[in-house]
């Protein structure tokens, strides 16, 4: 019972995460950029303009000049997400790689950083009167809800240990549709409850800045208004009309 | 107007102390742009009076921009709220309203968007913050989408790139659209339609002007210094915001930029058709706007058979003609060779000179050749800061690397200037503050917002008066310069502390042609 609603579930929030992320970026692909808006100083060449992107991917530069204890808690928690991710990711290979096996202790620690970094986040956006103003009701709740998943996580590790050897098979077993027993110890059940909610929320939500970031013109496009005709389809038709 | 109608913010005496206010809601909630009349409004296409189905309108024009433009879209679902903006624009810096925070302001039309176009938002408005678009609503945006200059400093800051100015520009089209525009911006757009600028002066009136220009340039050089209109054959169209022929200090860059036209021997004319370059098209965010303007230009170089097009100083402009006129109106370089609608241009144009070209990198140019010797000494009676406007530092270029734009008017200004000195680098360069009347803002009846919305410029300002003996502050912006001479003096600091830039180089110039 247990193992064929979960299995259910993570096929059903996969599903939803894939297929509503994907169509928000088709969506973000299609939709056409009508003007030249870097905001400059921007990089001359689509090369430049990659790296800018890649900047803001990898080390958040613009919110490093923005707001330096933002940025040490955003970074801190987005880094330390991947290396929780990493570390996870053996439950989905067999046999594991070794970058695998090297990258575990690393993806524990991390575990507890990245609690940590969103209780910082979390105590600014009620600390400080600025970001309160700003924060609504879901912005609370994203907060709580990754909270929830590292802090269940850490109680699996360290409190109540659950058997990770059939966690592993029925994960496979997802994988390969040959479904595996799922041990129905409470707090491994509400971890992935609130992983599959959070995969769920994914594409509906303020966790879109995932893809926005490599949408965004102001950021991704190069400065080459003056050598280079852009023209939108829908203007390019305005244009013909209107003649 | 009376000074005493609201409390001028104090300058603190140490720089460093101006901190960011706690918010006080609704602040500036009572100031308000002026609505335009059914007759402004009717002239752009826009409806005269709000109609009944104007919310049908209005959500319907909303999808159109969400289809239309990705900034918008992508914009509207990425922020996650992180509070990296709330601290950089200067309208919150000035009168802590917290609506004037980019992502208060942002959210405004974010809400409605989540509860109109999103899943989320259609069914747990109160969870993720959706709000029907209601007459409140519309109210409160017409308030704050014209309380926002589109400077664009906050999206310099923002981790995504998420640029206020993009979401003020579509909610001010979505307003116009359902018959709530604003008075001081369609008003201009309908001068520029009917005369071809934006002070609705008539080609006559602005040959007489140009005359008396010219004489007053004789008398002071005892040189024929012409300032050509409508000159069929040309080498250069020079495209210049109409403040230029008659304001102060603007009309003394305009003479700065004869006097180097003269120097270098250029064969160049202004255009009665295009005797604008500001486009207010792009504060309402209106590309049919923005296109049927910059058109005017496009027909006049077609006209006068020029082959380069040169851009005076003004920073939106700037901006639509560095950034937007090869896409509007073919004004640029490289279009296809089947693009007949730009190739009836460019074929025309120098390939050899960048198009448009500003005004101080044509400048740069003649001096980096030699053909333009400085006398600095000219300026010794002044001590020189620069405000580098928003829309050339953060929406533009000069020259043919990154930070041009920064560069070339400065080197324009130590050549001109021996006492130069630069504000705080936290306030310069792309992290300009706006002067506080941009994008729209320019009238009376903003006066509150002007001046508050200065401070953080005129905080920067004093600094360098204090310590660097700075007398005077060189602008390349039309909106900066009118701005600044109607808001120092709030500041007890002179209406004249504002110059333009040609005016530092008109000064300097050395107009002795023999000696080349």
């Amino acid at each position: 019972m247990v193992t064929a609603t979960f299995a259910i579930l993570f096929y059903a929030a996969t599903a939803i995460l894939l297929a509503g992320l994907g169509a928000r970026i088709m969506l973000y692909a299609r939709t056409p950029a009508p003007l030249s808006i870097p905001t400059t100083p921007a990089p001359t060449s689509r090369g430049g303009a990659a790296l800018r992107v890649a900047g803001e991917v990898a080390l958040f530069s613009s919110l490093f000049r923005s707001n330096k204890w933002i940025w040490l808690l955003g970074w801190a928690f987005h880094v330390a997400l991947l290396l929780v991710l990493l570390r996870h990711l053996r439950y989905f290979v067999e046999p594991v790689p070794q970058v695998l096996v090297w990258v575990q202790p690393f993806g524990l620690y991390a575990a507890f950083a990245m609690v940590a970094a969103l209780a910082g986040l979390w105590i600014r956006r009620i600390g400080v009167s600025r970001l309160r103003y700003i924060t609504g009701p879901s912005d609370h709740l994203m907060l709580a809800l990754l909270i929830a998943i590292g802090a269940s996580g850490l109680a699996i590790k360290y409190l109540a240990p659950t058997d990770i050897v059939a966690v592993k098979a029925f994960f496979l077993g997802l994988m390969r549709f040959d479904w595996q027993p799922l041990p129905a110890d409470p707090m491994l059940l509400i971890h992935l409850l609130l992983v599959a909610l959070l995969m769920v929320l994914f594409p509906f939500s303020k966790l879109l800045h995932a893809a926005g970031v490599f949408f965004s013109p102001t950021r991704n496009q190069p400065d080459t208004p003056r050598e280079r005709r852009r023209l939108a389809p829908w203007a390019a038709e305005l244009e013909r009309t209107n003649r | 107007m009376s000074k005493k109608e609201f409390d001028i913010p104090a300058v603190p005496k140490d720089s460093e102390a101006l901190f960011t206010p706690e918010p006080k809601p609704d602040a500036t909630a009572s100031v308000r742009s002026y609505p335009a009349s059914a007759q402004h409004q009717e002239a752009l296409g826009f409806p005269g009076e709000i109609p009944d189905d104007w919310q049908d309108r209005a959500l319907a024009h909303f999808e159109t921009l969400l289809e239309r433009s990705r900034s918008l879209r992508v914009y509207l679902d990425s922020c996650v709220r992180c509070g990296a903006c709330t601290d950089k624009c200067h309208y919150y810096l000035g009168t802590g309203d917290p609506k004037n925070m980019p992502v208060a302001r942002q959210d405004l039309m974010r809400d409605v968007y989540r509860r109109h176009f999103t899943p989320a938002g259609r069914n747990f408005p109160g969870l993720v913050r959706g709000r029907e678009l209601t007459r409140e609503v519309m109210d409160e945006w017409f308030t704050y989408f014209h309380q926002c200059s589109q400077c664009r400093r906050c999206s310099v800051y923002c981790p995504y790139g998420i640029d206020t100015a993009e979401i003020s520009m579509a909610a001010r089209e979505i307003l116009d659209v359902a018959g709530f525009g604003q008075k001081y911006v369609n008003e201009i757009l309908g001068k520029v339609h009917k005369i071809g600028n934006n002070l609705g002066l008539p080609g006559p009136a602005l040959e007489d002007t140009l005359e008396g220009l010219e004489e007053d340039l004789r008398d002071e050089t005892g040189l024929d210094v012409k300032i050509p209109l409508d000159v069929e054959g040309a080498d250069i169209l020079l495209v210049t915001p109409s403040a230029d022929f008659f304001a102060e200090p603007h009309v003394d860059g305009l003479m700065g930029y004869a006097k180097v036209f003269h120097q270098a021997g250029l064969s160049w004319t202004l255009s009665s058709h295009a005797a604008e370059a500001g486009n207010f098209g792009m504060f309402i965010g209106n590309y049919e706007q923005m296109k049927k303007v910059a058109e005017r230009i496009r027909e006049a170089a077609l006209k006068l058979k020029v082959k380069r097009i040169v851009v005076g100083e003004c920073g939106h402009a700037w901006r639509v003609a560095y950034s937007f006129w090869n896409t509007l109106a073919g004004i640029g370089h490289g279009a296809d060779e089947n693009d007949e609608y730009a190739r009836a241009l460019q074929n025309q144009l120098d390939p050899n000179y960048p198009v448009p070209q500003h005004i101080c990198e044509l400048t740069y140019d003649l001096m980096q050749r030699g053909v333009l010797k400085f006398d600095p000494t000219a300026n010794d009676h002044i001590g020189l800061t620069f405000h580098d406007s928003c829309n050339v530092a953060r929406a533009s270029r000069m020259g043919d690397k990154p930070g041009g734009q920064m560069e070339i008017p400065r080197a324009l200004l130590r050549a001109s200037v021996r006492n130069f000195h630069d504000m705080a680098d936290s306030t310069i360069g792309d992290a300009t503050f706006c002067c506080g009347g941009g994008g729209g803002l320019l009238t009376d009846e903003l006066m509150e917002i002007r001046v508050k919305g200065a401070l953080p410029r005129v905080n920067a300002l004093r600094e360098t008066m204090e310590e660097h003996g700075v007398t005077h502050m060189a602008a390349i912006c039309a909106i900066c310069k009118a701005q600044f001479t109607k808001v120092l003096p709030y500041y007890d600091l002179p209406m004249d502390t504002i110059v333009s830039l040609h005016q530092m180089v008109g000064n300097a110039l050395r107009l002795d042609r023999g000696e080349i």
